[in-house]
């Protein structure tokens, strides 16, 4: 049975750690209230965007059959769901105490994905303005930019925040705390990418559709 | 010993992961670009794969399982899925009867 190594991926602090294991599953539990928070203001912008879905709310100007681009939509879920798994790699190598450069190399492997994702998400939005659908021209484009770009800006957070890991990892080593932090950030990113297959599934995919 | 073996299966359980949600996306995203099929039923395959995708990465990704000891987490996420369907299943209800009664 794996029951005793069912915990949150990156932790090692093992059983006779009993003290520092608990805080670290109250630690764990307050950040997944966060988390479920954070869905509820994404779950209310998404049905915010399904309301803004009747034709009358273009209100005459460019639909998501005009603006949205399935290959560019195809290629940040890609870099999305391979970043989740570099993710997955480095708390792996964290916890079964690899050496310390592998998780690195997973985390910086993590990082340029998640700026590659990024950087096109801000193309398409530069495309989109050049065909004029910015925020301002319908209730739908309103909407869409609400809830997109609310996504891009939680993965700059946890980009910067994986720079920082990666920085803390680098100065203190593995720390208990910094490994921690670092299941923690997992956890935030693994749930941005749960939150893209909403967006890919109901605004790209349904708009194209 | 027992740790390698573990670092193995627990590489398998990402990788088998990583393997279904990838299928998940290919399945729409290739209905939606070739396939000819009504509208309707495009989004239900892809309600469905999404759903699907959606408990794969909790159970694979996030380690949400059944187990007793996830089991708070598990309540949580229920009752947050809980009070969003009905508020986001409330405003969709509302808005689409008021866009209904405006044609």
């Amino acid at each position: 049975m794996r029951a005793s190594t069912a915990t949150h991926p990156g932790l090692n602090l093992g059983n006779h750690h009993t003290d520092a294991h608990d805080k670290a599953e109250t630690l764990v539990f307050g950040f997944w209230v966060f988390l479920m928070s954070d869905l509820i203001i994404f779950g209310l912008m998404f049905a915010l965007y399904l309301t803004a879905q009747n034709p009358l709310s273009y209100a005459g100007g460019p639909s998501p059959k005009d603006v949205y681009d399935l290959g560019s939509a195809f290629a940040q879920t890609m870099l999305l769901l391979c970043s989740s798994l570099t993710f997955g790699f480095a708390g792996l190598a964290l916890r079964h105490k690899l050496p310390l450069a592998r998780v690195k190399f997973w985390l910086v492997v993590t990082l340029l994905l998640g700026l590659g994702f990024l950087s096109l998400e801000l193309n398409d939005f530069h495309d989109m303005f050049t065909k004029g659908a910015v925020p301002s021209r319908s209730g739908h484009l309103s909407a869409f930019f609400g809830l997109v770009p609310l996504h891009g800006l939680h993965v700059t957070a946890g980009s910067i925040w994986i720079v920082i890991m990666l920085l803390q990892l680098h100065f203190l080593g593995p720390h208990p705390m910094v490994k921690i932090r670092l299941l923690r950030l997992g956890l935030f990113w693994h749930f941005l990418d749960i939150i893209w297959i909403g967006i890919f599934s109901i605004v790209y995919l349904g708009g194209l559709a | 010993m027992q740790e390698k073996l573990d670092y193995a299966g627990e590489l398998q359980d990402y990788l088998k992961g990583f393997a279904l949600a990838l299928l998940l996306t290919l399945i729409p995203f290739g209905m939606v670009a070739w396939s000819a099929l009504p509208r309707f039923t495009l989004l239900i395959a892809i309600g469905v794969c999404g759903l699907l995708q959606v408990v794969v990465q909790f159970h694979y990704f996030l380690h949400i399982n059944l187990s007793r000891e996830k089991r708070e987490d598990l309540w949580l996420i229920l009752f947050s899925i809980l009070l969003l369907s009905i508020m986001a299943g409330g405003t969709i209800w509302i808005m689409a009867n008021l866009a209904h009664r405006m044609h």
